[in-house]
């Protein structure tokens, strides 16, 4: 019998196993994070060595820059910023500090940190705990942005993003935390940043999902396939840089396009792909570009009415629809 | 080094410091420089006092008014001042500028142009110290203006409760661009801050070099004995512009104070003073105050001398790992 090579578990273990996997590895590897040693996401660190995983104060401009002053001098910092909209109060040393020190002192250093941010929408979070702020990201040269869909995704693009001596954002789906999926188990096992993946493969329209909008789009190629549509189905994985090649290579198979991307409407992810495909890949479509994404309103409180905002499989399947 | 050593290494410094940023103002008089300048004359002891307590491998960060700091640190002139013109030779390769002169070879880890924003950085420094188990410190200076931002409360409080081997170190001018730092501190004394978060803090008069790197002895002797950090305020004096050449017209202050300064509170002079009293001979003193002159007179002829870099290189130093879909044109 050969070894077991997959295990099958939750989209946040596949997140823990990636971090003590590294920690293991090398260590350089530190994290930082709010109550980290006791309690986190993807399992506490109390047992591993206290000066490389640090519970720190509600300080998350102070930290998030510190990782930056760590990352150039030798450490290879993972901060964890819980929830997604806390990445606002660690921006200005994100992008004023990490995305830019390289290149601003002529490439005398690199800045290997990586920011987690979990996406916490669709539990009645209200405004402020529910955003999806990969886009504002996409727009500040230097940085690279993931956002895993799968448990197996979440596992590898988190060890390369720890191992990348670039600074790398990873956007994690919180509506996905409990999803499972077989994860490969060999500690050398790395998504590559930059490369889309093709879980489907069509010919009469192609689907870009950006985030958890994967899972959607999935149910929604069934319900297209019964009525006859093939689905290309390819979900993004990384936002910064985008895998333009998959997406035109797809869209010349279908010569239709619906992207799917849980961000605000506009500038989001979906826009930045609808305008490489109007720019790349006009001769290409048979029919207009169209976008399943949140409308511009903050997020609200009450379920009935924040629900419906996000994309779903039903909206989908209607955006497909309306392309045949 | 020895104490005699010790001050013809700090007085050249000083006095390359204060060249450096005549030459650059005259080379903005030139039409020579793009962008904005900070100058540092005034605050030389401050800048020279904390950077003559640190060793080469000890960390610093700084702020906008940058030339001051890695040239204290002890980096070469030639490849600041051409950074300064935007040359490709210059020590970030033309993508940093006046506010940004980084020199890591001396330490020299990154100043910033956002107010504050090189507290962190240090900060973070100092972790990599302590996780890695070395006994660097790490130094940040900054303005008193950058005293009111939050981020520096945020990492006097984790360097305090961490321990970190990092001196906050407050270049105290007076003004906050134009702001009197009366109008913007609720106390007048920046140090006093570190009361909050149970760490020392030290006021010095930042016009002696004596009595700052005495103070910056003392907080680098904590941080390497694993103690934690220490707040320094260094009361100094800017004796130009908030930016060279840029004219101020609403009187923020008196003729009658910047010229008090000068003549009386100007720290080259203070110092050289100290060195006639410990024995030094004046032709010494002359000797040093010529190497710099001579000195930057070489790195400005350097600068003139160097090519710009070329418009496609600003694609180049992006990424360490360049990116799977190459950056469009």
């Amino acid at each position: 019998m050969t070894e077991q090579t997959t295990q099958r578990m939750t989209y946040l273990d596949a997140l823990g196993l990636a971090q003590r996997e590294e920690l293991a590895r090398d260590e350089n590897v530190i994290i930082i994070g709010e109550d980290i040693t006791l309690y986190a996401a993807g399992g506490a660190y109390g047992d591993i060595d206290s000066k490389r995983v640090r519970s720190a104060p509600i300080s998350e401009c102070g930290f998030a820059g510190m990782a930056v002053g760590a990352a150039i001098t030798g450490l290879r910092p993972i901060v964890d910023l819980t929830i997604a909209n806390f990445v606002y109060l660690a921006s200005d040393p994100i992008i004023n500090q990490a995305a830019r020190l390289r290149y601003m002192t002529g490439g005398q250093f690199n800045v290997p940190v990586v920011y987690r941010a979990s996406m916490w929408h669709s539990q009645a979070n209200a405004a402020q705990h529910s955003d999806r702020p990969y886009p504002m990201f996409m727009n500040v040269p230097g940085l690279k942005v993931v956002c895993p869909a799968t448990p197996e995704d979440a596992k590898g693009l988190l060890k390369a993003a720890i191992r990348d001596d670039d600074p790398v954002l990873v956007f994690e789906d919180n509506d996905l935390w409990g999803q499972k999926g077989e994860v490969p188990l060999d500690p050398e096992f790395v998504v590559p940043i930059g490369k889309a993946r093709t879980h489907r493969e069509g010919s009469d329209v192609t689907i870009v999902t950006v985030s958890g909008s994967l899972r959607f789009a999935l149910k929604a190629a069934d319900d297209l396939a019964k009525d006859g549509i093939s689905v290309d189905l390819v979900d993004l994985r990384t936002v910064l840089p985008i895998d333009s090649e998959t997406i035109l290579n797809s869209l010349g198979k279908t010569g239709r396009i619906v992207i799917v991307d849980p961000a605000h409407r506009t500038c989001g992810a979906a826009a930045e792909i609808a305008a490489i495909v109007a720019e790349d890949g006009f001769d290409l479509l048979r029919k207009p570009v169209r976008r399943v994404v949140t409308p511009d309103v903050p997020i609200p409180f009450a379920p009935t009415m924040e629900k419906p905002l996000y994309p779903s499989r039903e909206a989908i399947v209607a955006a497909v629809r309306s392309l045949m | 080094m020895l104490r005699n050593d010790i001050d013809r290494e700090a007085y050249l410094r000083m006095c390359k410091i204060r060249g450096f940023e005549e030459a650059v103002t005259a080379l903005i008089t030139e039409g020579e420089v793009p962008g904005a300048c900070h100058s540092s004359v005034g605050q030389e002891a401050a800048i020279v006092g904390a950077c003559m307590a640190l060793r080469n491998d000890d960390y610093v960060s700084g702020t906008h008014r940058s030339h001051g700091h890695p040239i204290g640190k002890g980096a070469a002139l030639k490849p600041l001042m051409a950074e300064i013109l935007g040359k490709a030779t210059g020590v970030c390769k033309g993508r940093g500028g006046s506010m940004h002169l980084t020199d890591k070879s001396v330490g020299s880890i990154g100043e910033s142009a956002i107010v504050g924003g090189g507290i962190p950085i240090a900060t973070g420094a100092a972790l990599t110290a302590q996780v890695k188990g070395t006994d660097q410190v790490a130094l940040t200076f900054f303005g008193d203006g950058a005293s009111n931002e939050g981020v520096l409360a945020e990492c006097l409080n984790m360097a305090a409760v961490w321990k970190l081997p990092v001196i906050f170190f407050c270049e105290n001018n007076g003004y906050a661009a134009v702001t009197p730092a009366r109008d913007s501190h609720g106390q007048p004394d920046v140090a006093r801050r570190a009361d909050g978060y149970g760490i020392p803090g030290v006021v010095v008069d930042g016009q002696e070099l004596d009595a700052v790197l005495e103070a910056t002895r003392t907080a680098v002797a904590r941080a390497r004995a694993g103690e934690g950090p220490t707040l320094i305020e260094a009361k100094t004096y800017r004796f130009d512009e908030h930016c060279v050449g840029l004219f101020i017209n609403g009187g923020y202050r008196t003729q009658d104070e910047v010229q008090f300064f000068i003549a009386e509170r100007d720290p080259l002079q203070l110092f050289r003073q100290v060195m006639l009293d410990r024995g030094h001979g004046e032709d010494d003193i002359n000797a040093i105050e010529a190497q710099a002159r001579a000195l930057v007179a070489e790195a400005v002829q350097f600068a003139k001398d160097s090519p710009y870099p070329a418009p496609e290189e600003a694609f180049e130093l992006v990424h360490a790992t360049p990116l799977a879909t190459p950056i469009r044109r």
